[in-house]
């Protein structure tokens, strides 16, 4: 299961960063959250991986638990990146919208030639 | 337990939605309260910095929570040195906002404003790692509303970047903290300096690895070079008040490579030996390089403020990366200097943008041009180090610090080339900008790379008075820190003393325990 679990993140973050260096928005926003996946999957990891097991002790008996603190770190990751995802996307948005042109490199032809379509 | 410490979050995180939700339509209150919760931010900050320079650690248990369970504030002479130098700088940079009207040409500035403030003193006083990323978020969820505010073409996919950028750092943040957490299973940071010491060095190359992936994390915050390419186009195409305020947040970096590598990765712990040092100094000193070369070359005003502040984070680095507790303070003396420099840089910027556009080359003379260029004169010797104002205190107290270390040869070398490369290009800029403008037969202005929006239709009454008395504001800050360095430095000097002794942090922190 571990090589399972690591060669997903592997795969996610790789396929992320690619995407990435594509650099145009809408690559690039897919490829941070495939990044955003990778890393929330990871977290779990961090507390060891452990089938069938709550995530709260029990008292009355000896039985396997997984650590819990790393399901609250990932819920708070989830939410920030799901936000800033929603951020993002909307600022790409209005960027593309305003200048007609998606790329994220800020190409210096690039002001120039959304300014000559304003004009 | 001490409230006190956690006022400086709580004021500012109930002050922005009380903005939002009640004031949304009323710019005037929303000026009013903003300006108030300024202030009461800056008299807490002088009340937990007079509780803090006694020289005790307190801890704010959330919850009540015992310490490595539950999160944490610390409020030690360094947290509260921070929060004192945001709520300093963020008084001149919202009057300048309101005087020049930049917090009426989008929406919500004010709440923004205040949201960031919120994350930048939760990032300085929290004393958990994961908080520390929480309040990271905190305050660049505000910056990506500041960046973008007022829009404009130029400006948004400056802000795509600047959001894409960040997002690829938080998440290599939470890869760090995420190893870091599996080899030592805590994310407290007392509790970390404990557990880091303890682990045998043969089993922890995992966490080395974490240690390195949390540096770069606070390197790109800290704009070092070869992390620093986010910073010339995000600063340059922010409204320039608003990257005035974002200079605290290249320092958020620099205290939190502080924080964490004097407290759990320090020097001395065996796990972690000689990793900080032998990676920050020769970035830190091709940041300096760099920065200055870029302060040569840049064409336009916002542009070469922006490479000010990387030659300033520069110095800076250079100074924690020596690692030594005289080194230290004088670095904490330039943080103080270097983000007041950096935010009258910005504003003269924005004055003089407003007035002829930011292109340095000769054009039509400008109004108050006498004003600004003396304005314009006094940032760029507060920048560039020479003598009257603190600038030369802050460098003298680094190139002091870094006798004798082996590399003291290319510190100085680098340090002193670059100021004075800094000197010519801010003397060209500053020549180019106010004694050429009587050029009339010049080229009209053309801003190719971050050409303004047009300002909307119905463009606010701007108040010239209020936005000068407020960068003379942050002038009188610089030369109260030069009148001042005395106490400043005997200040300085204690909060290095209480970092380089990270057992009575830990102690204050875990006392509950034994």
């Amino acid at each position: 299961m571990e090589a399972l679990v690591a060669s997903a993140v592997g795969v996610m973050t790789a396929a992320g960063i690619f995407l990435i260096l594509r650099r145009r928005t809408f690559p690039v926003i897919l490829g941070l959250s495939l990044i955003t996946y990778a890393v929330n999957v990871f977290l779990f990891a961090t507390g060891r991986l452990a089938l069938d097991a709550p995530a709260v002790l029990n008292k009355y008996k000896d039985v396997p638990y997984t650590d819990p603190l790393p399901q609250a770190l990932v819920l708070t990751a989830i939410v920030i990146s799901f936000g800033m995802t929603a951020v993002i996307v909307m600022i790409a948005l209005s960027a593309y919208l305003s200048s007609k042109d998606d790329h994220i490199d800020m190409r210096p032809n690039d002001s120039v030639d959304a300014a000559g379509e304003d004009a | 337990m001490n409230h006190w410490i956690i006022a400086p979050i709580v004021l500012p995180a109930i002050l922005a939605p009380f903005i939002i939700m009640v004031l949304r339509y009323h710019l005037d209150l929303q000026r009013i309260f903003s300006v108030a919760g300024v202030v009461g931010l800056l008299g807490i900050a002088l009340t937990i910095t007079a509780q803090a320079s006694g020289g005790d650690i307190q801890v704010y248990e959330l919850g009540n929570w015992p310490a490595p369970f539950g999160i944490v504030l610390v409020l030690d002479r360094m947290s509260a040195m921070m929060v004192l130098l945001t709520a300093l700088l963020a008084l001149p940079i919202v009057l300048y906002a309101i005087g020049s009207g930049w917090d009426d040409r989008g929406k919500h500035f004010h709440a923004l404003f205040h949201f960031q403030l919120m994350g930048v003193c939760g990032a300085f006083l929290t004393g958990d790692a994961f908080n520390l990323f929480v309040f990271f978020e905190v305050l660049l969820i505000a910056s990506y509303g500041l960046m973008t505010h007022g829009g404009g073409s130029v400006r948004l996919k400056a802000g795509v970047q600047y959001v894409t950028y960040n997002l690829l750092g938080s998440t290599l943040f939470l890869f760090a903290l995420g190893t870091i957490y599996a080899v030592t299973g805590t994310l407290n940071m007392a509790d970390l300096a404990v557990r880091v010491a303890e682990i045998p060095p043969e089993d922890t190359a995992l966490l080395r690895v974490g240690a390195v992936l949390l540096l770069l994390v606070f390197c790109i915050k800290a704009a070092v070079l070869p992390l620093h390419f986010w910073l010339p186009a995000s600063y340059a195409n922010a409204p320039l008040p608003v990257a005035a305020l974002f200079a605290i947040m290249t320092k958020v970096g620099a205290y939190s490579i502080l924080r964490v590598y004097t407290l759990a990765f320090g020097p001395e712990v065996a796990a972690t030996e000689g990793l900080v040092g032998e990676w920050l100094q020769p970035a830190a000193l091709v940041t300096l390089a760099v920065g200055a070369i870029g302060i040569l070359g840049s064409k336009h005003i916002a542009r070469m403020a922006a490479f000010c502040a990387i030659t300033s984070m520069g110095t800076l680095l250079i100074a924690i990366s020596l690692f030594s507790e005289v080194a230290t303070a004088a670095a904490l003396y330039y943080i103080f200097h270097s983000t007041l420099a950096t935010a009258l840089l910005f504003l003269v910027a924005d004055l003089v943008m407003e007035r002829r556009g930011g292109a340095i080359a000769p054009s039509k003379p400008m109004p108050q041009t006498g004003l600004i260029s003396a304005l314009f004169f006094v940032g760029a010797i507060a920048m560039a180090g020479m003598p009257p104002l603190s600038g030369f205190i802050g460098k003298l107290l680094v190139l002091d610090a870094s006798r004798g270390v082996p590399d003291a040869t290319a510190v100085w070398a680098v340090i002193l080339i670059g100021s004075f490369v800094t000197i010519v290009g801010l003397a060209r800029a500053g020549s180019l900008i106010f004694w050429k403008s009587h050029d009339t037969q010049a080229v009209p202005l053309s801003e190719p790379e971050t050409d303004e929006p047009t300002p909307p239709a119905t463009a606010p009454e701007p108040h010239p008075g209020l936005a000068f008395t407020s960068v003379f504001g942050a002038v009188l800050g610089l030369v109260l820190l030069t009148l001042f360095a005395g106490p400043a430095l005997e200040y300085s000097r204690k909060t290095a003393e209480q970092l380089f002794t990270p057992d009575n942090y830990i102690s204050a922190v875990l006392g509950g325990e034994e």
